[in-house]
């Protein structure tokens, strides 16, 4: 029996200023199946999934919804066509509860009936394997929880098509089992499901069908039991990637950084790190673990001195940092970097160009009142030819720049310096494979060179792979410090969950 | 269907193509409003023009409007640069007044030489202070510097009228409630006819041109004022930055409220600031915070604010009506840097209603 086509997207093109975000794409889901819509960033699929869900209009082309052709003015025009969309970032309300939240903009009654509101939502919850307590507030909820109030709220609208958006980007794997498990059950019942990733594995284990897209065209639709990651990669880069990330094996040297007990408070007095020890040594890339919000940025921080440490001891060769402000730690000598998560709201300035970006560590070692750009400016020079980044030139605002090339500029900065000791947060948050295999190079030369890295991750795959050690976080604490080349990815997700595994404290 | 979409490439002229079409169709409108009122739009346009620039008395006139301008525009550049929003720029003058008169009654009997440098320190000192007090508050408890700002001109402005009217009351005038008025030495000269502060304004545009640009100071300011986290991050002390910047910002006001009072009224008294303070946030937002525009973009507005003077006179026209241009310029100039941003994309095509295509 065929099955029906929920979703035909025929010749969709999109523009923003220059850029062809979606060039004559070509799209269709059909009933009960799911269906993985892959591509690098900036390949469209976003665009592409915000034009399904009303948010964009497209140029030209044609959308079909269930087999009648629609335009959508407005996200609301799409709901109505039982299409559900569930961004990265959850849309809740924390001060509210489930139900709260799940009839937010809805019409109705100016008074909620309350009670058969929520025997409704336990209904669908039950009916989907989504177990939401209505009356829960949201505040109080795990980050999978929120993301099932976020998936009862478009079923309770009467979405049968639903789209995810990297949905499993902050959850842990065993979370991702789960949540996996759910949408195989939504699929069974006839809805609909796109998930967009760029995670291929996850591809394979719960699609039935995939669309590759890259740089803003469709380069195939494929079965998936049909086809396998190296082929997919492929397809999605397009040309031949050797994906394996190398691990140069570097004689270890001497303690550089040693964290003791630290731990520290948040505005509200909440404990964000919990007593945490570890040694960084010269010559090895310390990994660093956990679910979303686990203390990692408030860790990273407080060792470049931007968090307040409440106690507990931060040693930089015998020295100690805490108390010190990130100017103190300059002036020092300390020669230690700091590759922020947030690149262009704390590492770099959006609006400057390169020459003023790199100037923001460099001023304070230029003497007299006068800013002198032009030295710099040849330094940048140099730097855009060997990290190969590509700007117009040295005064171009680096905000205009692909995310890629925003972190080289970034992260050219910092070693530029010639650090001792290098923190990167989510180095390749946002790039391509491309682009993350040259940061990841990148590091292991500093590596080489005898450089202590610590090296804040999220992909599990390339933490295992890249990294000497891993040290897991869980609620702001370590759960254990394990070896690259033994762990497995199991073991990871027990310990992210908080699951105290007995293991020994790798050295 | 009209659609917004973000602007692709646009180039430094690009934009100013537009501000520049921006400000010839704010004159269209309101030639829209002098027809109305029943008088040609050009022979005013020609009489405004003759009312600010029409002789060698009438030029003087606008550039002595133009220094307090350009030298507010400059102080309020400097805390806008840093998104710190000053718009208390109208008490700092006043303070900085004040602040200038004290040495000025005291001491206005030495030698010029000696008189009107401290008078000029004085105002710097006393805008500045003013103007710290926000930034302080700001750094402490993270108050809001729009509202801080704008009550402290109102506190400046009850200050003053207190003075006037109780214990710095000039005891010749008969009662009636006026200051005295300075010695002679205490009262800026003339040069070519213009009190001497013009001097002081083109020095500030300058100087105020290589410390924004060229100076470590002015590139911390820049880059506090995009994001305290990037400043904070590159080691920078943040909380000083802004402390120092503020005083800088309300101690350039506060010089003009020193030239004011002294090379101009000769006196003090509350309105020397005349709205210098509120339009200044006009002129420093329309010339980009660029410290080289703010010359050209004040004495725009000094021109209109004389030729306003003249086409009353002539025309019976309210001085109202001159300011009506000034807001249309400000209004079409605001809203044209929508057309930088974005642009908009008209598509022919008729658009199905989504209902009909549902069910």
């Amino acid at each position: 029996m065929q099955a029906q086509v929920f979703v035909k997207m025929e010749n969709i093109c999109k523009t923003f200023g220059n850029v062809k975000a979606n060039d004559r794409i070509n799209f269709d889901v059909h009933q009960g199946e799911i269906h993985a819509l892959l591509g690098e960033n900036g390949a469209g699929k976003s665009t592409l999934m915000n034009m399904l869900s009303g948010i964009y209009k497209p140029d030209s082309g044609s959308i079909q919804i269930h087999g009648k052709e629609v335009v959508f003015n407005t996200p609301k025009d799409s709901i109505e066509m039982g299409i559900g969309m569930i961004h990265q970032h959850y849309r809740l309300v924390e001060v509210q509860t489930a139900k709260e939240n799940i009839l937010l903009g809805r019409k109705g009654p100016f008074f909620m009936k309350g009670a058969h509101v929520s025997k409704d939502i336990r209904e669908i919850g039950e009916k989907f394997g989504l177990p939401v307590d209505p009356e829960k507030k949201v505040y109080d909820m795990s980050i999978g929880e929120k993301q099932a109030v976020e998936i009862l709220k478009v079923l309770y609208q009467g979405a049968d098509i639903l789209i995810m958006d990297e949905p499993t980007a902050v959850l842990t794997p065993q979370e991702t089992r789960k949540l996996f498990a759910i949408l195989r059950n939504m699929a069974a019942q006839g809805c609909a499901v796109i998930i967009i990733t760029h995670k291929l594995h996850e591809v394979m284990e719960i699609s039935d069908r995939v669309t590759v897209l890259r740089k803003g065209t469709t380069v195939g639709t494929l079965a998936t039991k049909d086809t396998n990651p190296k082929a997919l990669t492929d397809l999605m880069v397009g040309k031949t990637v050797d994906l394996a990330i190398s691990r140069p094996p570097v004689e270890r040297g001497r303690v550089l950084l040693e964290v003791k007990d630290l731990c520290a408070y948040d505005m509200d007095k909440v404990e964000v790190l919990r007593d945490i020890s570890f040694k960084l040594h010269a010559g090895e890339v310390l990994g660093v673990a956990g679910v979303a919000g686990s203390g990692q940025k408030e860790l990273c921080e407080s060792i470049a001195g931007l968090y307040p440490v409440a106690s507990g001891q931060i040693l930089y060769e015998g020295e100690s940092l805490v108390g010190n402000s990130p100017r103190d730690i300059i002036k020092k000598g300390i020669s230690m970097s700091f590759i922020p998560e947030d690149r262009l709201g704390m590492g770099l300035v959006a609006s400057m160009d390169m020459v003023d970006n790199f100037l923001l560590k460099e001023h304070h070692n230029q003497k007299g009142l006068w800013l002198k750009r032009k030295p710099i400016a040849e330094k940048c020079a140099e730097i855009i030819r060997r990290l190969e980044i590509k700007t117009p030139g040295v005064h171009h605002p680096v905000k205009q720049l692909s995310g890629g090339n925003i972190q080289k500029v970034l992260i050219g900065r910092e070693i530029e310096t010639n650090p001792h000791v290098l923190i990167t947060a989510y180095a390749v948050r946002g790039l391509d494979i491309g682009a993350s295999h040259t940061i990841y190079d990148l590091i292991n030369e500093q590596k080489e060179k005898g450089v202590a890295i610590l090296f804040i991750g999220e992909d599990l795959d390339v933490l295992l792979e890249l990294c000497d050690r891993i040290m897991v976080l869980s609620e702001g604490a370590v759960t254990g410090i394990v070896r690259g080349d033994k762990a497995t990815k199991e073991e990871l997700g027990l310990l992210m969950a908080g699951e105290d595994l007995g293991m020994e404290v790798a050295q | 269907m009209i659609r917004m979409a973000k602007q692709g490439n646009m180039t430094g002229r690009k934009a100013a193509a537009i501000r520049v079409t921006a400000i010839l169709l704010a004159f269209l409108a309101s030639s829209l409003f002098i027809r109305i009122l029943g008088h040609n739009p050009l022979a005013v346009y020609g009489s405004m023009l003759v009312g600010a620039f029409g002789s060698p008395m009438r030029i003087r006139d606008t550039l002595t409007v133009a220094i307090p301008l350009t030298l507010t525009s400059i102080g309020i550049l400097v805390a806008f640069k840093m998104k710190f929003w000053n718009i208390g720029a109208e008490g700092q003058i006043l303070m900085g007044a004040f602040a200038a008169s004290m040495v000025a009654y005291n001491l206005g009997n030495l030698s010029r030489w000696v008189v009107l440098p401290l008078m000029f320190l004085a105002g710097f000192v006393g805008g500045g202070l003013w103007a710290l007090l926000p930034a302080w508050l700001k750094m402490k408890w993270n108050t809001n510097e729009t509202i801080i700002t704008l009550m402290l001109n109102y506190i400046a402005i009850k200050w003053i009228t207190f003075l006037q009217y109780g214990p710095w009351r000039d005891p010749a005038s008969m009662g009636f409630p006026k200051m005295p008025n300075f010695a002679s030495g205490a009262i800026v000269p003339k040069l070519f006819g213009i009190q001497a502060g013009f001097l002081v304004a083109i020095l500030f545009v300058v100087l105020a041109h290589y410390f924004m640009h060229h100076s470590k100071g002015g590139y911390e300011v820049a880059v506090v004022g995009e994001s305290v986290d990037t400043a904070r991050y590159a080691g920078m002390n943040v909380k000083k930055i802004v402390l120092t910047a503020l005083v800088i910002s309300g101690g350039i006001s506060g010089i003009v409220g020193m030239l004011e009072a002294s090379g101009v009224n000769h006196t003090l008294n509350a309105s020397i600031s005349a709205g210098y303070g509120f339009t200044a946030i006009i002129t420093t937002w329309l010339s980009g915070l660029k410290p080289l525009v703010v010359l050209p973009v004040s004495i725009l507005f000094a021109a209109m604010t004389k030729g306003g003077g003249y086409i009353q006179t002539v025309y019976q026209i309210p001085q109202a009506a001159a300011q009506v241009l000034q807001s249309m310029i400000l209004f079409f100039v605001i809203g044209s840097e929508f057309f930088v941003q974005y642009k908009l994309v008209f598509q022919r095509k008729k658009s199905p209603n989504p209902q009909e295509g549902g069910q």
